[in-house]
């Protein structure tokens, strides 16, 4: 790691600005500007921007770039926000080429992001609306008529402390976040109050995502265990529920600690829980 | 989301995860412990991955031709609610004879000074 560090800064100091493509999977720093994969090729040795017109103009292929998490516009260029690993993703329509770029990269803070499940406090009932804790700058507001079947008549029933499983439908850096319980069509799809009992904890935004990853082998582990039920919010939140308090415990402490655990270790302590 | 067209790459900026990574459904029971949930977890995992293009027809509760039989029936019906008497020639009787004899209607007769 101290390596790829010391790699990334010599380049960032020289002040060329790396190709996109060949750093993928490896630190960026803040600060640093990554070309586009059609850039690449323009920016010859003396390279202070200026590029051989191509003879096909017309042809020109317009590419669709997608700048994730971590990443910013900056001209034509990607410049670096967080540190982490870039990573890519080719389309999977095949539709618009060119592919997200995005910073992989770690945090505990949780800022709101349009379209994210996360899991919710509700602190306060005013008239119509709840205000509803999600680990943000400011609550998130969750009207009562969000929830399945709810109508002006028909309340559902939240009461301040419940936790609430929902999704953003307005959150950006000029408004108050926006919560709803359900989905476009009307349906709650597994949104609303979670249920009584349980407990709630908090993590790392990372390990969220490691968690959520569909080939994730913890989670495969973990439900060989013993009957039990986790919901994962995005903003570093997860709630778990087994059938006694013990094996809660013990299913909460196991997440909390593989962020930092190796497989090896991992199987060693599922094993020894698999005895017991 | 901020768009850009710049040169020949058209950039957006997007803050969410759910573009980048595949990430499974959030809420998840294992062993029974919460049927609603995992019949969620397949419901939602499989729309995600496979796009679910419900090109299925839904089942019909009731067939294409019963419907037109209906209606067929039901637009004479209606019809004939507001027929007047002298209309009643244009509407023969059905198999049960069901053509009520219309009542006038009473309606709100302005007194003649």
């Amino acid at each position: 790691m101290a390596e790829a560090v010391s790699v990334a800064a010599e380049s960032f100091a020289g002040g060329r600005a790396r190709g996109a493509r060949s750093v993928l999977g490896q630190v960026v720093l803040p600060g640093e500007e990554l070309l586009l994969p059609e850039q690449e090729d323009a920016e010859g040795p003396g390279g202070a921007g200026e590029r051989p017109l191509s003879l096909n103009a017309g042809a020109r292929s317009r590419v669709r770039v997608i700048c994730g998490p971590g990443l910013r516009r900056c001209g034509d260029r990607l410049l670096v926000t967080k540190c982490g690993r870039l990573r890519h993703k080719e389309p999977g329509g095949g539709g618009g080429g060119g592919g997200v770029y995005w910073v992989d990269s770690q945090q505990k803070r949780y800022v709101p992001v349009k379209g994210d499940h996360v899991i919710g406090i509700v602190t306060a009932k005013s008239g119509d609306i709840f205000k509803v804790d999600v680990g943000g700058s400011e609550p998130a507001s969750l009207s009562y008529l969000s929830f399945e079947g709810a109508t002006k008549r028909n309340r559902p029933n939240v009461q301040v402390g419940d936790l609430i499983y929902g999704q953003f439908v307005v959150a950006n850096k000029d408004m108050e976040p926006e919560m709803v319980c359900i989905d476009s069509c009307g349906r709650a799809n597994g949104m609303g109050v979670i249920g009584q009992d349980g407990l709630l904890f908090k993590v790392t935004l990372g390990l969220i995502r490691k968690l959520l990853a569909p080939d994730c082998e913890i989670i495969q582990e973990v439900g060989k265990l013993y009957p039990l039920e986790i919901v994962f919010g995005m903003n570093g939140r997860i709630w778990v529920k087994a059938k006694t308090i013990q094996q809660t415990l013990i299913l909460a402490n196991i997440l909390e600690a593989c962020e930092h655990m190796t497989s090896d270790q991992r199987k060693q302590i599922f094993s020894r829980l698999a005895e017991s | 989301i901020e768009e850009h067209w710049y040169l020949d790459f058209f950039i957006i900026e997007e803050q969410s995860f759910l573009l980048c990574e595949d990430l499974l459904y959030g809420r998840m029971s294992f062993r029974g412990f919460n049927p609603e949930v995992e019949k969620l977890m397949l419901h939602m995992n499989a729309k995600h991955k496979a796009e679910e293009v419900e090109d299925e027809t839904v089942e019909l509760d009731v067939s294409d031709e019963e419907m037109a039989r209906r209606y067929e029936t039901l637009v004479g019906t209606i019809g004939k609610k507001f027929a007047r008497k002298r209309d009643h020639a244009s509407y023969e009787e059905d198999e049960n004879g069901d053509i009520q004899p219309i009542k006038a209607k009473k309606m709100f007769l302005k007194p003649h000074d």
